[in-house]
């Protein structure tokens, strides 16, 4: 072949050298579990709603937020946000405020009538009809989760309203009932079947009367508990759950109760400080909380302790109450002064004093009213609660699953919905004759796989608070929500642990151009015929989404 | 030239970002990037100078409309990327000598520069680098690029600054840096590697010429690289970017840690980021995450044995003071930081 002078050679582009074949160790791309989502109850894809909400896509955010929790906008006001305590941009300057723009997804979803769309007509061909028992968040969120589902639901509720203890226990200031309302009212629509003021007292019964396949129990905890304190008749003294429950629907001050000047609640949780405060609205110029162990022993929440505290709540530590009324009065209260044991339990030191209180709510926790399950074979209980299986929810009778704070578990509202949407998807295998097992997770997003150099310090933008003056004069919502602007920001916020958030790093320091981009939402591809494996793409992804795994010889 | 910080998502240290509008991108975020030094090279593993040469020459074609002819001194970049019949540039590419980058690309502009006045167009649409390593650019190179830079011919030379001769098996340059371990500046005596007080600092030099323009970079910010590479696009004469690639072989560095490197040497202040027009100094990349020098020598063989035995704290400690005199001579810490 006649060739210029000099030339002996074809030109070849250097393609045909395959430089992939040096490689001995090959990156993968992996999704990660953010600390975010390893931490929810209720299983929230934080970091997958982030996602959207980044690019101001609010309605799909909010559409893969409620694939696990169809509560947002109560979420984003009552529940106490362990995410952020787990959350890695912490370790940076502070945690992505998830609970505010979840709060906002929620408001911004009422604002605008989102509606959940309601199951396709051949997944409600084959459904079945499961019963559920309770109207709290543990039951709504099962009967939204069956629903998706395909199958048909019938709620049954003893109070007058849907809610449960979102309504009966939760006061308005930390969650407006126009809020809860809307977000109940979304899961009927959906064609979920409610009846109220519908007591189950016999379930075996319920059950053969109603046809049910399956049946989801979560009647929550409303009986409080009692400790025997010596009391004069005239003594006041009132259980704070009959209390926060008095106060539903009590708009106008006659229908409040009467508390007087001086209150004094007696217990440690979230609950005791909800009394409180709430003693504080209905006008008491001393709200006094009674605990016998020390601050950092108190089981309520520590952000709840301190708003408390800004409203003039006080509490006196290291304190019991051995008697209501003494000779000094009905109006008295004896309180004996403890001191901690070695092992940080609270012993008596016989030393006494007086307080002067017009009322006393005893806030010592809630026990479960189970007389509807007598009768039903197969349970188990146990320290007043049912057992469960912990992966399927189910109790000790086949078809029969429990959840909320009638079964093991902390009593919160997200534990509460997590149970629901488990309980859901076992159900709803149980139904269909087969086992689901546990969720399968990815490995952990740890804060040691991320490179943080690539994300600039961003401030934690902080919700608004509601005066002081107005926070102890009204039932007004102490906490307000982010504007979109501030929303946007603290979504943007967040670091992506573990999830590839095409920022493109690994298509740009590759070397050896062997990261294939696949076009918007579609992330990477490696291209292994020229990857030599140095790693570069794995050590500079700033989310910690490539591995290196040795290749196989 | 950056674009102002605010948050991860829209003022972004990353390649890429999604939320950002197509002209905020940077050239190697696209799928449309020239790919000028395309897969297949024979470069090592976790290789600092393809990484840079691809950065800089891709930016160099998008500014230019793809309109781009490079000339390329000897050296790993021309070894790897193009053992004859084959090549890796996409681009026409010439290469002729060691030590003569300079001269044929000031020879390419001089033609095109004829080719435009013939047409009756005062400048050639196609425009002119000439690239090369430390050793073809400080030493071998040097009268080339000296000649070019006093004459201002119209080429933008880019010089990938590994820091030893590396394609020869790792011999000392004039820009290596003291107390480094080379084949020729051995561990072994008093003073291990090589010596203080020598060597070259070509962007000073450079800025002596008082050319139009000069700047320096790292593999470790796109952005920064990228936007030098388009600012010196847009000015006729003769223009110099030094841009720092870690080599893993020649510095006995994990491959992955390229970037991390060519990060820790700015982040230490041992290797200064600024540009400077007509011999002065007009910005400068301020540190963000000030780091002592140590954190930078330790990753690598070629600093080993200031680590070894007893160590050479005093060996450091000039570094460091090296490193020092850059943060002042190029203001590379806020005041606030500098309190800090």
């Amino acid at each position: 072949m006649e060739k210029p002078f000099a030339i002996t050679l074809d030109p070849g582009s250097s393609l045909a050298n395959k430089t992939g074949t040096w490689r001995t160790m090959r990156p993968v791309y992996r999704d990660h579990l953010p600390p975010c989502n390893a931490q929810c109850p209720a299983g929230e894809d934080i970091q997958g709603w982030l996602y959207p909400a980044e690019s101001g896509d609010y309605e799909a955010a909010w559409r893969h937020l409620t694939r696990d929790n169809p509560f947002p906008a109560i979420m984003g006001r009552v529940c106490y946000h362990s995410c952020e305590g787990a959350c890695n941009r912490g370790k940076l300057d502070a945690a992505v405020g998830i609970n505010s723009v979840e709060r906002f997804l929620g408001d911004e979803a009422l604002k605008r009538g989102w509606r959940f769309e309601p199951p396709a007509a051949e997944l409600l061909a084959r459904g079945k009809h499961v019963l559920v028992v309770g109207a709290g968040p543990s039951g709504m969120s099962a009967a939204y989760h069956l629903r998706r589902l395909g199958h048909a639901v019938t709620v049954l509720e003893a109070g007058p309203a849907a809610g449960g203890m979102m309504r009966f226990g939760i006061p308005k200031y930390r969650l407006p009932r126009d809020v809860l309302d809307a977000e109940m009212a979304r899961i009927v629509a959906m064609g979920v079947t409610l009846k109220l003021d519908t007591k189950v007292f016999d379930l075996a019964q319920t059950m053969k009367d109603g046809g049910y396949d399956a049946a989801f129990l979560a009647v929550g905890a409303h009986i409080a508990k009692r400790t025997f304190i010596p009391a004069k008749d005239g003594s006041r003294i009132l259980d704070a759950v009959s209390l926060l429950r008095s106060m539903e629907g009590a708009d106008t001050p006659e229908t409040r109760p009467m508390l007087g000047r001086r209150v004094v609640v007696y217990g440690g949780g979230n609950t005791a400080i909800d009394v409180a405060r709430t003693a504080k609205r209905l006008g008491a110029t001393e709200a006094i909380i009674v605990y016998r162990r020390t601050r950092e022993k108190m089981p309520a929440h520590d952000f709840e302790v301190e708003e408390a505290l800004e409203e003039g709540v006080m509490v006196k530590w290291l304190s019991t109450i051995k008697q209501a009324g003494n000779q000094l009065g009905e109006t008295a209260l004896t309180i004996e002064k403890m001191a901690l044991d070695a092992h940080g339990n609270p012993q008596p030191t016989g030393e006494y004093e007086t307080l002067e209180a017009d009322s006393l709510v005893l806030a010592l926790g809630q026990d479960v009213d189970l007389s509807l399950l007598d009768g039903v074979p197969g349970l188990e209980r146990k320290d007043g609660v049912v057992q469960v299986d912990p992966v399927t929810m189910m109790t000790g009778h086949p078809g029969l699953f429990a959840g909320g704070d009638m079964v093991p578990a902390s009593r919160n509202v997200t534990v509460a919905v997590g149970h629901g949407k488990k309980a859901a998807r076992h159900i709803d295998a149980w139904l269909n004759g087969r086992a689901a097992g546990a969720a399968p997770k990815h490995p952990g997003a740890t804060f040691e796989r991320l490179n943080p150099w690539y994300y600039s310090d961003a401030p934690k933008t902080l919700r608004p608070q509601l005066d002081l003056a107005r926070r102890t004069s009204s039932f007004d919502e102490v906490q307000g929500g982010l504007t979109e602007a501030n929303a946007l920001f603290e979504a943007r916020r967040c670091l992506s642990c573990g999830n590839c958030f095409e920022c493109d790093n690994c298509y740009g320091v590759c070397p050896d151009n062997a990261v294939i981009k696949l076009g918007p939402g579609k992330r990477f591809e490696i291209n292994y015929d020229y990857c030599k494996g140095c790693g570069i793409c794995a050590a500079e992804c700033p989310c910690g989404a490539i591995e290196m795994v040795a290749e196989e010889v | 030239m950056h674009q102002p910080v605010k948050f991860y998502q829209t003022g972004t240290f990353t390649v890429g970002n999604r939320l950002l509008a197509p002209e905020q991108r940077s050239v190697q975020a696209s799928t449309e990037r020239s790919n000028s030094l395309n897969s297949g090279h024979r470069a090592c593993q976790g290789c600092g100078e393809a990484l840079g040469a691809r950065y800089a020459v891709d930016a160099a074609m998008r500014a230019t409309g793809n309109q781009l002819i490079a000339a390329n001194a000897t050296g790993c970049l021309e070894v790897f990327s193009t053992p004859y019949p084959e090549t890796s540039w996409q681009l026409p590419w010439i290469h002729s000598l060691f030590g003569n980058a300079a001269a044929v690309g000031t020879g390419i502009a001089a033609a095109l520069k004829v080719k435009a006045i013939k047409a009756g167009a005062e400048h050639s649409p196609v425009r002119v680098i000439a690239q090369g390593g430390d050793g073809g650019t400080t030493d071998i190179g040097f009268g080339c690029l000296s000649g070019m830079f006093e004459r201002n011919d119209d080429v933008l030379y880019l010089c990938y600054d590994n820091e030893a001769y590396m394609n020869t098996g790792v011999q000392r340059s004039s820009a290596t840096p003291p107390a480094a371990r080379t084949a020729t500046t051995m561990a072994v005596g008093a003073h291990p590697g090589a010596e203080f007080g020598q060597g070259k600092n070509l962007p000073l030099i450079a800025m002596a010429h008082e050319i139009p323009y000069v700047a320096t970079a790292t593999v470790a910010d796109l952005r920064d690289l990228e936007a030098k590479v388009e600012k010196a696009m847009s000015i006729h004469g003769a223009r110099y970017l030094h841009i720092l690639v870690p080599c893993p072989l020649g510095w006995g560095a994990a491959s992955h840690d390229t970037i991390r490197l060519a990060r820790l040497a700015r982040e230490t202040g041992i290797f200064p980021v600024f540009e400077a027009e007509h011999g002065e100094v007009t910005a400068v990349t301020k540190i963000r995450r000030h780091v002592p020098v140590e954190e930078y020598l330790r990753p690598q063989k070629r600093f080993a044995h200031l680590f070894s035995g007893n160590g050479h704290p005093e060996t450091i400690a000039r570094i460091q003071a090296d490193a020092d005199r850059n943060i002042r001579r190029f203001k590379l810490l806020d005041e606030a930081q500098q309190e800090a």
